[in-house]
């Protein structure tokens, strides 16, 4: 048994200890909005929170998540209303939507880090989540947005 | 022209194919008898008025970001005037009833045809709905059906002031014969269509409540990864399952007809499962096929004539009549889709049903994959799907569907098959590789007199049945046999060849080929004519005003003659797509080989507009994907197999290399043409005519390489 916090939450999860943190939290614990698009850390899709600082899933053994929390995009917020959630609908980001959890949860570790990030740092804290739809224009605004800028 | 000519193409092909259509095709229209809940009017398949005052609006064209789950509604919230607030939507099943015309009645979400094919449909069901209820009202009342009007979910007797909600209606309707048609609203009466709606989808995507087919659950579920063969064509020898059952969690490993299936209690466990499996090959007859060979065989190809599409003047004769002739050969690669959500599939094999839950573009594919790979009767067999995490035409295929059906028909059990991104890479049906030889020539006084091409390509329109008689590909001469420019002398001939190599609908389709080949080509002429691109595009488009327009809007909103920032280029191009007219103007910079895409604007007349912020998002997006695969976009073949595996060797455009995308919606009046991929077929024809503009040397070839 491994035991993690996810979304505040206590798990007692019977994983193999190999068993990347995507897989855990889609299979074992089943919040599936956090997704898995690559298996190699190269597309975003997987990305939820440890202690705050964004992570690819994915590329993580379950053993090594320790003590630290994992958030995922169903623990940013209830009921939507992350300000990023909320500029995401303002700005009306997600095409097919896949990506997006990915998106917003690296986009609310910038924001925690940055209050009002300039499009280079946007950049540098975004480029590894790939949407294939192209929303990137949107994401960028909604980013702002949330930011009041 | 497209529209009309891919449109022929469709129910020329299902004729073939015997599937039902004719060209008022109708479905849900003209039924003799309905079933009717009591207190519930539900006038024809496609809506559903409670007693409550819901109104329920039945989805056949499938989500997956280009808008659909609320621009569908909305054609048939215009005619009904309803609240909109008041709408809910629900997906329906694989049903023909259900079905797309533009696809002979299958249904089918593709080829930008869903607000194309659908939009008599929805008007008219909310239209013919919202008569029943006029006429209920004016009976109660006792007045005239032309002295009452509706308004957000009421119908008003203006005179005496009285009003009626639908829901105090739907009794009284449902006992009224179904008008088989109605008068539709003009253009100026909307009030629904043409404002931005906020997209039903949206809210469930972004706290990660939006379900995939990746994230289906079913009781007692397994999944399964599917080991395929590296080689096109290749087979099972034999296997040996030993290891991958040692992996703790593997259920079973089984031979499907795609390759060795590995079943697990849970993703990992069949991944583990997977990567110990040992399977022998037999690779079959492709085994030594590579993307150069096939080029070399297309290029002996094009030695010869090809069917001719088009012919206007006598190209061939005005080549050698003088002036300045060229000839130039074009290349673009095979690519492949890259969905976000790998494919996947759920299946539920029992021995009398089959139930399949499936992120795909065709529930009619879809269905018949899982009523072959099941061998139960259509009738048992039952199709759900869910949002699909991208399709770009590679969910329009049903390889998926029959992996988990006979995975879980093998198994006895509910499975998912979940693809890895590997496998989405390296077992696509392509963007078919395409070679095409080009000829032009310009007279003295800089006008084009000749243009000429010669395309060689897998025929896209076998992929749904036999070709034309003429032998002509009218998918893969999109954007081609379609030329606008006012030239006398034009030639266009199609080859058709095929290789082996699973080929299929990428985004814009033909069109993706021809909107780089054909635009790059006209901007040699342009040049060759010591002319702007732009005047030179414009003075041979007088015969097509809604192209001069579209050229005239993009040239405009990017200043063209305008000067630059030191570096910085344009290119421009324009070209008619899925029926709607599009032009773009890229600005680039080139620095050490290096294409940097700082902007690119977009004009669009797609006819009356639906909803105007989705327009806008899929200019967006489709260019990005244009723009992705004219930079970056490659599949190549060797020893018979994908060379790249993933996004480190087949890379997307991310963040930090995105340009603006500015989209200005040109108005009209024609009907709607679609939104989803001319954007994409364009892109790459403005962005290789920037970059020759930077860099003096001409592109004739994807992806860009300077």
């Amino acid at each position: 048994m491994i035991s993690l916090t996810v979304n505040g939450k206590q798990y007692e999860v019977d994983v193999s200890p190999d068993t990347p943190l995507l897989w855990v939290i889609r299979d074992a614990i089943g919040l599936t909005g956090t997704k898995f698009g690559c298996g190699l850390q190269q597309c975003g899709a997987c990305t939820v929170q440890l202690d705050g600082v964004a992570v690819r899933s994915c590329g993580m053994a379950v053993s090594n998540v320790g003590t630290k929390k994992v958030t995922t995009i169903e623990g940013l917020s209830p009921a939507s209303s992350h300000p990023l959630q909320v500029a995401w609908i303002a700005e009306q980001v997600p095409q097919c939507g896949y990506c997006q959890s990915g998106q917003l949860m690296s986009a609310a570790a910038l924001l925690a880090k940055k209050a009002k990030p300039t499009d280079a740092e946007i950049d540098a804290a975004m480029s590894g989540n790939i949407c294939r739809c192209g929303t990137y224009q949107r994401i960028r605004r909604a980013i702002h947005r949330a930011a009041g800028a | 022209m497209t529209k009309t000519l891919t449109r022929r193409t469709f129910l020329k092909v299902s004729a073939a194919g015997g599937a039902l259509l004719v060209g008022g095709y109708l479905p849900g229209f003209g039924e003799t008898s309905r079933a009717e809940a009591a207190g519930v009017l539900e006038p024809n398949v496609w809506v559903r008025i409670g007693a409550d005052d819901t109104v329920t609006i039945m989805l056949s064209q499938l989500e997956m970001g280009q808008g659909v789950m609320t621009s569908m509604p909305m054609l048939v919230a215009e005619e009904l005037d309803v609240d909109w607030n008041k709408i809910k939507t629900e997906w329906v099943p694989a049903d023909l009833k259900y079905g797309n015309p533009n696809f002979g009645g299958a249904q089918l979400t593709a080829g930008s045809n869903s607000v194309r094919g659908m939009w008599k449909i929805l008007r008219q069901a909310g239209g013919t709905a919202r008569a029943l209820l006029v006429t209920a009202a004016a009976q109660s009342w006792n007045v005239e059906e032309s002295a009452c009007s509706t308004e957000k979910g009421e119908v008003i007797h203006k005179a005496s002031g009285r009003r009626l909600r639908y829901g105090a209606l739907v009794e009284k309707a449902g006992a009224l014969p179904v008008p088989k048609t109605v008068a539709l609203k003009t253009p100026k009466e909307f009030h629904l269509l043409g404002q931005s709606m906020p997209r039903l989808d949206i809210p469930e995507k972004v706290n990660g409540r939006a379900v995939f087919g990746i994230d289906v659950k079913r009781p007692g579920m397994l999944v399964a990864r599917v080991v395929k063969c590296p080689v096109f064509g290749g087979r099972v020898e034999s296997f040996n399952a030993e290891k991958a059952k040692a992996v703790p969690g593997v259920r079973n490993v089984v031979k499907i007809s795609s390759g060795v299936a590995v079943v697990a209690d849970n993703y990992w466990a069949a991944s583990k499962g997977a990567e110990a499996l040992e399977v022998k090959w037999n690779e079959g007859p492709l085994a030594n096929l590579s993307s150069a060979e096939i080029l070399k065989k297309y290029a002996a190809l094009a030695e010869q004539p090809g069917k001719v599409a088009r012919n206007n003047g006598d190209a061939m004769a005005a080549l050698k009549g003088g002036g300045r002739s060229f000839e130039r050969v074009f290349e673009v690669p095979f690519l492949a889709h890259a969905c976000m959500e790998p494919m996947n599939c759920t299946a539920d094999v029992r021995s009398d049903r089959c139930d399949v839950w499936v992120p795909t573009q065709g529930q009619t594919a879809s269905h018949q994959a899982a009523i072959a790979a099941s061998g139960l009767p259509a009738k048992a067999v039952n199709i759900y799907t869910t949002y699909l995490g991208g399709g770009f035409g590679r969910r329009g295929e049903a390889d998926f569907v029959t992996d988990a059906v006979e995975t879980s028909k093998a198994v006895g059990k509910p499975v998912k098959v979940i693809w890895t991104r590997e496998d989405d890479i390296q077992h696509d049906y392509y963007r078919p590789i395409t070679y095409v030889r080009m000829w032009g020539a310009v007279d003295e006084s800089g006008q084009p007199v000749a243009f000429m091409q010669r395309i060689v390509q897998q025929s896209l329109m076998k992929r749904l049945g036999p070709l034309p008689p003429d032998g002509i590909d009218r998918i893969s001469v999109d954007g081609a046999a379609t030329l606008p420019y006012d030239i006398p002398n034009v030639r266009v001939e199609y080859i058709e060849t095929d290789p082996g190599i699973p080929y299929g609908f990428w985004r814009s389709v033909g069109a993706s080929v021809q909107g780089f080949v054909v635009e790059a080509f006209m901007d040699e002429l342009a040049t060759t004519a010591g002319k702007d691109p732009y005047e030179f595009r414009r003075g041979l488009l007088s015969k097509h005003p809604r192209h001069r327009a579209v050229l005239d809007a993009v040239a405009e909103k990017s200043g063209w003659g305008k000067p630059l920032p030191a570096g910085h280029t344009r290119g421009i191009a324009v070209m008619e797509a899925f029926g709607s007219i599009v032009g773009q103007v890229a600005e680039v910079s080139v620095t050490n080989g290096a294409v940097k895409v700082h902007k690119v604007w977009v004009a669009v007349d797609t006819g009356w507009v639906i909803n105007p912020d989705t327009i806008k998002a899929q200019m967006e997006g489709g260019t990005l994907y244009g723009l992705t695969a004219a930079l970056k976009g490659e599949i190549t073949i060797h020893s018979g197999r994908v060379v790249q595996h993933h996004f480190n060797d087949y890379q997307m455009i991310r963040h930090n290399e995105a340009p603006e995308v500015d989209v200005h919606v040109v108005s009209s009046t024609e009907n709607p043409g679609g939104i989803g991929e001319p954007s994409t077929a364009v892109a790459a024809g403005a962005l290789a005519n920037a970059v020759a503009a930077a860099s003096g040397k001409r592109i004739y070839k994807l992806p860009i390489r300077v």
